[in-house]
C-alpha cells in the first residue's frame, strides 16, 4: 500500500497508518484540559441542575445560557480574535463540544449556535458580514439558527421551494416560502436561510434578522426528546433582505449547506461522547446500589456485558473523533500553504474533504449514543421506565441524533458514495488498489497471515479488511456500473464494513499508541476493549460480506471472493468474556467512566 | 495593596481513595489535581477585592508547594486571574514543611494581605496558615467568612458558635479563611485562560526544612450498613433496634 504524507479524507481505505500519524485524546495538552474543565464548570453549575426547566422551556432560561457560556468565551471558541473569538483548533472545538453533549437540550442549543448557527458566516461571509454578526454571536449578545429543511425538503435538501426575488429597486431580495424543525428558531436573532433565486435550479443562501419585516413563527413542535430545545417552523411572506445579505454570492447555497454539514455531522460524533459517557456513570451508579437476588445486580455476568458494551462503543468512537479532528486541523493548515487561501476558505475545504469520516462519525457516534443510552435504561429495569430517572431523559434526548444533520440513512449512503467519488477523482488510488488486490486474490487466499503477536495481527486483520473492502467495491461497481446506487442494501453492507473498519483502525493505532506511551501493563483493559471490539468487526465485516456477494449473485470470482472473506476476516481465539467482564469489573470499581 | 493566595493542589472530590505500600501512603495514580476549595474561594475573594476600584489592590499573587505536577493548578489559578504564581518545587509532605516553603518564599516580598484556607481538602490539617503567620511574624487571625478592605484596614467577620463576630485589624495580617469567604468559585473564561499562558510562574527551589510528622496507615470508613425498613406499624421494633443494635437511644 502506498505512502505519501499527509492523508487525505478517505485515504485510509488503501493506506496503511501508523499509531504515530494519530492524535489520541490522551494527547490534549494542559490548555485545552482547562478549557475543557471550564465547559464542566459551567455544565455543572448552570445546566445540570436546571435540566427540568430548560426542558419545560422556561421563559428565557435557553437563551440566558447561551449568554453566560458566552461570557466565558465558549459561544467564540473557533471565531477569530478580531470577531472576539479565540480562534482554538478545530480539535479543542470537539473536545468543548464533548463536554457540552452531556447537557441534553442544552447541548443542541449550544451546538446549533456555534455550529450551523454561526459558521456559515465565518466561512463565507464578507469583511462587512462578520464584523456585522460575528462579534454579536460571539458573546450571545445575538444567538443562531440554520434553515435548510422544508416540509417537502428533508434528505432531499436541494428541493427546497423557498424564492427569493430581487426588488424593483434591486435593494433587496424578497424571501417567500416556509421552513421546518428549525433549531433556536424560539429565540435566535440570526438565521442563515437557504432559498433559490428567481428560477435557479441552485440554492443560495440568505443572512436574515428575526426583524426583517415578514418572518412569522409557528408555535414550538412538541418532541419526544430534547423538549428543552427550540424547534419551529418559519414563515417567510414578503420577508424584506437586503442585497447586501446575500451570503457568498448567488448559486452558493448547496456547497454552503454542505460543508456546514460536514462540520456538523463531524461535530455531532463529539457531541455524543459527553452524553455517553454520562450515561455509562449513571448506569454504573446504579448498578452499584441496586441489590436482587442479594447481591448487587453489577455482579451479574448479563449486567457486567452491558456496562463493557457501553464502555467499548464510547471508546472506540473518542479513538475515531479525535483521529478524525486531528486530521481536520492538519488538512487546515495544509490548505492555508496555498497563500491565496484564507483560514476560513482553508477550513471549509477540509471539512468537504474529510466527508467521508464526518458521515462515518455521525452514523457509528449516533449509534453507539443509542445503544449506551437504551442499556442504562435496561440497567436501572423499571426505574428506566420512570419520568423522574434521568436514564429516562437521556433515552428520549440520544433519538434524534439519527435524524438530524442527515439522516443515518443518507449518512450510510454518503459514506461509500463519497469514498469511491474521492477515488475516482484520484485523491488515492482506490480502483488501482482494488485492481491490485482482485490480481493478487488467489495469492491472498493461499497465504493467510500467521502473525503471532496481537498488534501484528490486528494490523494484518485492518488491512485485509482494507482489500477486502476494495474487493467488494470492485465487484459492485463492475457490475451495476451507475446503477449501483440503485442497490442501496448492498451499498449498506460494504458501508458498515467501512465504517466499523476506521473505527477499529483508530482503536487499534490509539491502543498501540498509549501503549508506547505508558507501557503495557497499564494499556491491560484497553487491550481488551480492542480486542472485544476487533472480534465483532471481524463477525460483522464476514456477515455483511458474505450477505453482499450472495445478494450480488454470478459475478467473476464470486467463489473466490468469498473465500477470501472468510480467510482473511477470522479473528478467533479471543475470550471475549472475559476481557468484558475486566473492562466492566474497572468501571465498577471506580464507579464511572475513567477510561 | 498586595495579596498573597496560598494553593494546596488536592485530588478532585470525588476521587476514589487508595492506599499504597502497606497502607502508608495515598496511592494518586490516575488522580484528578484541583484547587483545594477553601483556597480556591479565598482566590475568589482576593480578586473581588483587587477589582472592586474603591480598593487599593493592585497585585495578587498565588503560591504553592509541589512539584511540576501542581502546574495546572496553578495555570487554573491564573486563568481565575492571578496576576503571577510562585511554585516552591517539592513535594509538600506536611504541614511544618510546607508552611517553612511558603513562608522562605514569600518573607522579602511585603505581602499585605495573606489569605489561605482553613484547611484542604486532601488532609484536612487545618494547621498550615497559622504556621505562615508565625514563621513571618504576623497577626492571624482564622475561620474568617468575610473580608473588607477600607484603606489599610482591613474588617474580618467571624462565624463564632451561634452567632458571628466582627474583627478589625490592621495590615499586614493572615487571615484563614472557610466557606462564605466568597459565595462560588469562578470558573475561568477563555480570555483568562488565553492570558494565564502569558503570567510569570515562579518556580523556586525548596530550603532545608524538616517534615515534623509521617504517616504510619490510613483506613477507609466501613462501608455503610444496608438501610433497614420498618413497617409503620411496629413501633417498637424500631424502638428496640434503636436502643439496643444501634445503641443511640
Ligand atoms: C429536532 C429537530 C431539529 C432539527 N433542526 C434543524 C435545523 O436546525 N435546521 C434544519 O435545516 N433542519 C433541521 N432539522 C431537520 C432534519 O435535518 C431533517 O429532519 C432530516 O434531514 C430528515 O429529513 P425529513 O425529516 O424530511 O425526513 P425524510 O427525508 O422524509 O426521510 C424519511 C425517511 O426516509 C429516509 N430516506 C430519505 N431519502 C432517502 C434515500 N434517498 N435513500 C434512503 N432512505 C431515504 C430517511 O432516512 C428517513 O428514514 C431538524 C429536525 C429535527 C427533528
Amino acid at each position: 500500500m502506498e505512502k505519501t504524507k499527509p492523508i487525505q479524507g478517505g485515504e485510509f481505505i488503501v493506506r496503511d497508518v501508523d499509531p504515530s500519524d494519530v492524535f489520541i485524546p490522551e494527547e490534549f495538552d494542559e490548555e485545552q484540559k482547562m478549557i475543557a474543565q471550564t465547559c464542566q464548570d459551567f455544565l455543572d453549575t448552570e445546566v445540570m441542575s436546571n435540566l427540568d426547566d430548560i426542558d419545560n422551556q422556561k421563559d428565557g432560561l435557553m437563551r440566558s445560557l447561551l449568554e453566560k457560556a458566552g461570557e466565558l468565551g465558549l459561544l467564540g471558541l473557533s471565531l477569530p480574535e478580531k470577531f472576539g473569538g479565540f480562534e482554538q483548533s478545530f480539535t479543542t472545538s470537539m473536545l468543548a463540544n464533548e463536554i457540552m453533549g452531556a447537557g441534553h437540550s442544552y447541548a443542541v442549543a449550544y451546538s446549533c449556535h456555534t455550529g450551523i448557527g454561526s459558521l456559515p458566516i465565518l466561512y463565507y461571509g464578507n469583511e462587512e458580514q462578520k464584523e456585522k454578526y460575528l462579534p454579536k454571536l460571539a458573546t450571545g449578545e445575538w444567538a443562531g439558527a440554520y434553515c435548510l429543511t422544508e416540509p417537502g425538503a428533508g434528505s432531499d435538501a436541494n428541493n427546497g421551494k423557498t424564492k427569493a426575488t430581487l426588488s424593483e429597486d434591486g435593494k433587496h431580495y424578497i424571501l417567500n416560502g416556509q421552513k421546518m424543525w428549525i433549531t433556536n428558531a424560539g429565540f435566535a436573532d440570526v438565521f442563515t436561510v437557504f432559498a433559490k433565486i428567481d428560477n435557479d435550479r441552485v440554492l443560495s443562501a440568505f443572512i436574515v434578522e428575526r426583524t426583517f419585516p415578514g418572518i412569522t413563527f409557528n408555535p414550538e413542535e412538541k418532541k419526544m426528546g430534547i423538549k428543552g430545545s427550540s424547534t419551529r417552523q418559519i414563515f417567510f411572506n414578503d420577508c424584506k433582505v437586503p442585497v447586501e445579505n446575500l451570503l457568498g454570492g448567488r448559486g452558493q447555497g448547496f456547497r454552503i449547506a454542505l460543508t456546514i454539514l460536514h462540520m456538523g455531522r463531524i461535530k455531532l460524533g463529539s457531541n455524543v461522547l459527553g452524553a455517553a459517557k454520562l450515561s455509562i456513570n449513571r448506569s454504573v451508579s446504579y448498578a452499584n446500589e441496586r441489590k436482587q437476588f442479594g447481591s448487587l445486580i453489577s455482579s451479574f455476568g448479563a449486567i457486567k456485558y452491558k456496562l463493557a458494551e457501553q464502555v467499548i462503543k464510547t471508546f472506540t468512537t473518542e479513538s475515531a473523533v479525535y483521529r478524525a479532528s486531528k486530521n481536520v486541523d492538519e488538512a487546515i493548515e495544509q490548505n492555508m500553504q496555498n497563500d491565496t487561501c484564507t483560514k476560513e476558505q482553508a477550513t471549509a475545504t477540509a471539512f468537504a474533504q474529510y466527508a467521508v469520516e464526518a458521515a462515518i462519525l455521525k452514523v457509528y457516534g449516533s449509534e453507539a449514543l443509542d445503544y449506551v443510552v437504551d442499556e442504562s435504561l435496561q440497567i436501572y429495569g423499571g426505574m428506566g421506565f420512570s419520568a423522574e430517572m434521568p436514564v429516562e431523559r437521556g433515552y428520549r434526548d440520544s433519538r434524534i441524533n439519527r435524524i438530524f444533520e442527515g439522516t443515518n440513512e443518507i449518512n450510510r449512503l454518503l459514506v461509500i458514495d463519497t469514498l469511491m467519488k474521492r477515488g475516482s477523482r484520484h485523491f488515492y488510488d482506490l480502483f488501482g488498489e482494488a485492481q491490485k488486490t482482485w490480481d493478487n486474490l488467489d495469492e491472498l487466499i493461499d497465504n493467510p497471515s500467521t502473525e503471532e503477536d496481537n498488534y501484528s495481527r490486528y494490523r494484518a486483520f485492518i488491512n485485509n479488511v482494507k482489500k477486502l473492502s476494495m474487493l467488494l467495491i470492485k465487484a459492485a461497481s463492475d457490475k451495476y456500473q451507475r446503477k449501483l446506487v440503485y442497490e442501496q442494501e448492498l451499498l449498506n453492507n460494504l458501508s458498515d464494513i467501512i465504517m466499523n473498519l476506521y473505527v477499529g483502525e483508530s482503536t487499534l493505532l490509539r491502543v498501540m499508541k498509549l501503549e508506547q506511551m505508558k507501557g503495557s501493563e497499564a494499556t491491560a483493559l484497553y487491550r481488551d476493549i480492542l480486542d472485544v471490539y476487533l472480534y465483532g468487526v471481524s463477525q460483522l465485516v464476514r456477515a455483511n460480506g458474505i450477505e453482499a456477494v450472495d445478494a450480488m449473485g454470478d459475478f467473476p470470482e464470486n467463489a473466490k471472493v468469498k473465500k477470501a472473506i472468510k480467510v482473511l476476516c477470522d479473528l478467533d481465539g479471543i475470550n471475549t468474556h472475559a476481557a468484558r467482564r475486566r473492562i466492566a469489573d474497572k468501571l465498577i470499581e471506580e464507579n464511572g467512566y475513567t477510561f | 495593596m498586595k495579596i498573597l493566595v496560598t494553593l494546596g493542589n488536592v485530588p478532585d472530590t470525588t476521587t476514589k481513595a487508595r492506599f499504597a505500600d502497606g497502607d502508608t501512603h495515598l496511592d494518586m495514580t490516575g488522580v484528578q489535581w484541583i484547587i483545594n476549595p477553601w483556597d480556591e474561594l479565598a482566590l475568589t475573594r482576593a480578586m473581588e477585592l483587587k477589582e472592586d476600584a474603591a480598593n487599593p489592590v493592585d497585585h495578587v499573587t498565588v503560591v504553592t508547594v509541589g512539584t511540576q505536577e501542581a502546574e495546572p493548578t496553578i495555570r487554573k489559578a491564573l486563568a481565575i486571574g492571578a496576576d503571577d504564581a510562585i511554585r516552591v518545587n517539592a513535594e509538600a509532605k506536611d504541614a511544618w514543611f510546607t508552611a517553612q516553603q511558603i513562608a522562605a518564599a514569600v518573607k522579602d516580598q511585603d505581602f499585605d494581605l495573606i489569605l489561605t484556607g482553613i484547611e484542604s481538602s486532601d488532609y484536612n490539617g487545618a494547621a498550615v496558615g497559622g504556621m505562615v503567620a508565625e514563621l513571618l511574624d504576623l497577626t492571624s487571625i482564622s475561620a474568617v467568612s468575610g473580608v473588607e478592605l477600607n484603606g489599610n484596614e482591613i474588617t474580618l467577620h467571624r462565624d463564632i458558635d451561634g452567632g458571628s463576630e466582627t474583627v478589625q485589624a490592621d495590615l499586614p495580617l493572615v487571615a484563614i479563611v472557610q466557606k462564605g469567604i466568597a459565595k462560588e468559585p469562578r470558573i475561568p473564561a477563555m480570555r483568562g485562560i488565553m492570558m494565564a499562558r502569558k503570567k510569570p510562574l515562579q518556580v523556586v527551589d525548596p530550603v532545608e526544612a524538616d517534615a515534623l510528622t509521617s504517616y504510619n496507615h490510613f483506613e477507609l470508613p466501613q462501608p455503610k450498613p444496608p438501610c433497614k425498613m420498618i413497617d409503620p406499624e411496629h413501633v417498637e421494633e424500631l424502638v428496640s433496634l434503636l436502643q439496643n443494635e444501634a445503641k443511640v437511644i
